[in-house]
């Protein structure tokens, strides 16, 4: 599998990244060549085998439905690039990307 | 005989719904912080794990599991074996991560149902239909968002975010595209609900957000096998509100069609104020959410162990109690939708007749006088002082002829403000009904006697009169008089 430029360009704008003409054609170039080592790893046969989403073979990590509020809210708002009262305040909308 | 008109296009709508259900858990899906609704203090209910700040590591609420598999269980779904939570992409101030955790290609449950009764009328057969339920899953809500310089986002010049609702746990509920017509819908959308409230997991609150309904409707012609393009339509917080935005949609959509207007995959917003669906945004191709595998949360494998006990907890839900009712009660579909609504009431229901009420006395009372006079104190019927058991003894002492159905009828408030015995009450009250047919004879006489002119007027064929002296005798008896037997014995007397 191999992409081109647009595909590259395409997937800028959905992780919302500004890219130059010379950045395209590098990641082109980079992306293609991961994709290679990819393509290696597909020579294997993996017919009867289930899809790895993890390392650790693990489930049903729960916890208790138990109150544990975080004690310094202020520092929250703080750590964010812009508040406004209590408030997080963010620039105007322009997209509406909405899930 | 004028010629005939063309023939008229019949179009059918495709309806589908996505349900979001706010789960009422004390804390959040995957932090320890409160869930409890707090417009007033924005920011209060938040961590470091909610707003995604780098290094934490959500872990599941054990009680959303819980919530989520009883949710699936009783709209009929499969369970799954193995299911796991993934990361779902889009950009949007409301989504601190840039991903919602959500569930894609293995949710919790699928394949389920859910039957609705529409009840045109009283003493009419209700229309059953089962709906689809493709499937539930397990995710997180978003924050909210309040636009600065303007009260819409068009015109506005920045926005505040407020991540109190970001992470409340929610089930969302997709529906098969079953659905027909807004009646429909809103039924379907209101058997939901009633599920969610008699299984304790949700409040179904519509107006504070914590149950939504997003729209997913086409029309076509009937017969045609593809579908039409779909429009999703939003922001309806009322059950009336999604059948009147369905409605609108259909006709919309319709009269497009018949102009050769092309139909646009969109979304619309309901607007209240204008009864009508507007152009929110076009879905752009870009909607490309990119899923894949949250890697810090492992997956979730319910035993059938689990599974059972969590089906063991399960209460009886509303179609059991509806075709009980009716099948086994001999309850109109009428009667049996109101007293099932409300799991507190068909269970107080259901506890007076096990009293030994008769059932339809008891429904006749529960949704009459009890109804009435639980709305206007504000209570529900469960919370008022008169217990289930003491409306069944009241009822008997109407059947026993102890007391008359008036009496009941006024001694009603004082029971279910005070509480107590109902047959204390009347003994107490001197209210026990005089059924002795000397002792009314003689009143009925006293009676006759001091209203000679009323007598003969009667007799001169004015027998509207006739409940002139039920009430004479009412007012000497206070009521207590038995009125089937006054009737009778008046009857005679007046006749001379």
């Amino acid at each position: 599998m191999t992409i081109d430029r647009e595909e590259v360009k395409k997937v800028a704008n959905l992780a919302r990244l500004n890219i130059t003409e010379a950045e395209e054609e590098a990641f082109t170039t980079q992306l293609n060549s991961i994709l290679g080592y990819f393509d290696q790893l597909s020579e294997l046969d993996t017919t009867d085998v289930q899809p790895t989403t993890r390392a650790i073979e693990t489930s049903n990590i729960t916890r208790a439905d138990e109150l544990t509020p975080f004690p310094d809210k202020e520092e929250l708002l703080k750590a964010a690039p812009e508040q406004q009262g209590e408030f997080f305040r963010v620039p105007k909308i322009i997209s509406s990307d909405e899930g | 005989m004028t010629s005939a008109a063309p023939a008229k296009t019949e179009y059918e709508a495709i309806i589908g719904l996505e349900t979001h259900c706010q789960l009422n858990t004390e804390t959040k899906i995957f932090s320890r912080e409160s869930t409890r609704f707090d417009g007033d203090n924005p920011n209060t209910n938040i961590s470091p794990i909610c707003l995604g700040y780098p290094g934490v590591l959500p872990v599941l609420n054990e009680k959303v599991l819980e919530y989520a598999v009883k949710a699936g269980l009783a709209l009929n779904c499969q369970i799954a074996p193995y299911s796991k939570f993934d990361r779902k992409q889009y950009f949007y101030p409301d989504l601190p991560k840039n991903y919602q955790i959500s569930q894609f290609d293995l949710p919790i449950a699928e394949h389920g149902w859910v039957e609705i009764e529409i009840v045109e009328k009283p003493n009419t057969e209700p229309i059953r239909k089962k709906i689809g339920v493709t499937r539930l899953h397990m995710e997180e809500d978003a924050g909210k968002l309040t636009h600065g310089g303007s009260d819409r986002i068009d015109g506005s010049t920045y926005s505040l975010v407020d991540f109190n609702r970001a992470g409340i746990p929610l089930v969302e509920i997709v529906s098969e595209p079953d659905l027909r017509s807004g009646k429909e819908a809103a039924e379907y959308a209101q058997e939901i609900r009633r599920i969610m409230l008699y299984l304790g997991i949700s409040d179904g609150k519509m107006n504070e957000g914590s149950l939504r309904c997003d729209v997913n409707i086409s029309v076509r012609p009937v017969g045609q096998k593809e579908f039409g393009t779909k429009v999703e339509i939003k922001n309806m917080n009322s059950f009336s509100a999604i059948q009147k935005a369905i409605d609108y949609e259909i006709e919309r959509q319709i009269e497009a069609i018949g102009k050769g207007e092309p139909i646009y995959q969109e979304t619309r917003l309901w607007e209240e104020g204008t009864q009508r669906t507007k152009s929110m945004r076009m879905k752009e191709g870009s909607s490309d959410y990119r899923y894949f595998p949250e890697p810090d949360l492992p997956p979730i494998e319910v035993s059938t162990e689990q599974l059972e006990s969590w089906k063991a907890e399960l209460p009886e839900l509303p179609l059991s109690k509806r075709h009980r009712y009716q099948s086994e009660l001999g309850l109109s579909a009428y009667d049996t939708r109101v007293l099932t609504d409300d799991r507190t009431v068909a269970e107080y229901f259901e506890a007076a007749i096990a009293a030994g009420g008769d059932t339809k006395q008891v429904a006749n009372w529960v949704m009459g006088d009890l109804a009435a006079y639980a709305n206007s104190n504000n209570l529900k019927i469960a919370e008022t002082e008169l217990k289930p058991e003491i409306l069944a003894e009241l009822i008997c002492l109407i059947s026993e002829g102890t007391i008359s159905g008036k009496i009941a009828k006024e001694i009603l408030p004082e029971l279910s403000t005070k509480g107590g015995s109902a047959k204390a009450l009347v003994e107490k009250k001197g209210l026990i009904q005089i059924s002795d047919t000397g002792e009314i004879e003689k009143i009925i006489d006293e009676v006759i006697a001091s209203h000679p002119k009323e007598l003969e007027q009667f007799r001169d064929g004015k027998t509207k009169l006739k409940g002139f002296f039920v009430g004479q005798v009412m007012k000497k008896t206070s009521g207590r008089a038995d009125p089937k037997l006054t009737n009778q014995l008046l009857s005679k007397k007046l006749q001379g």
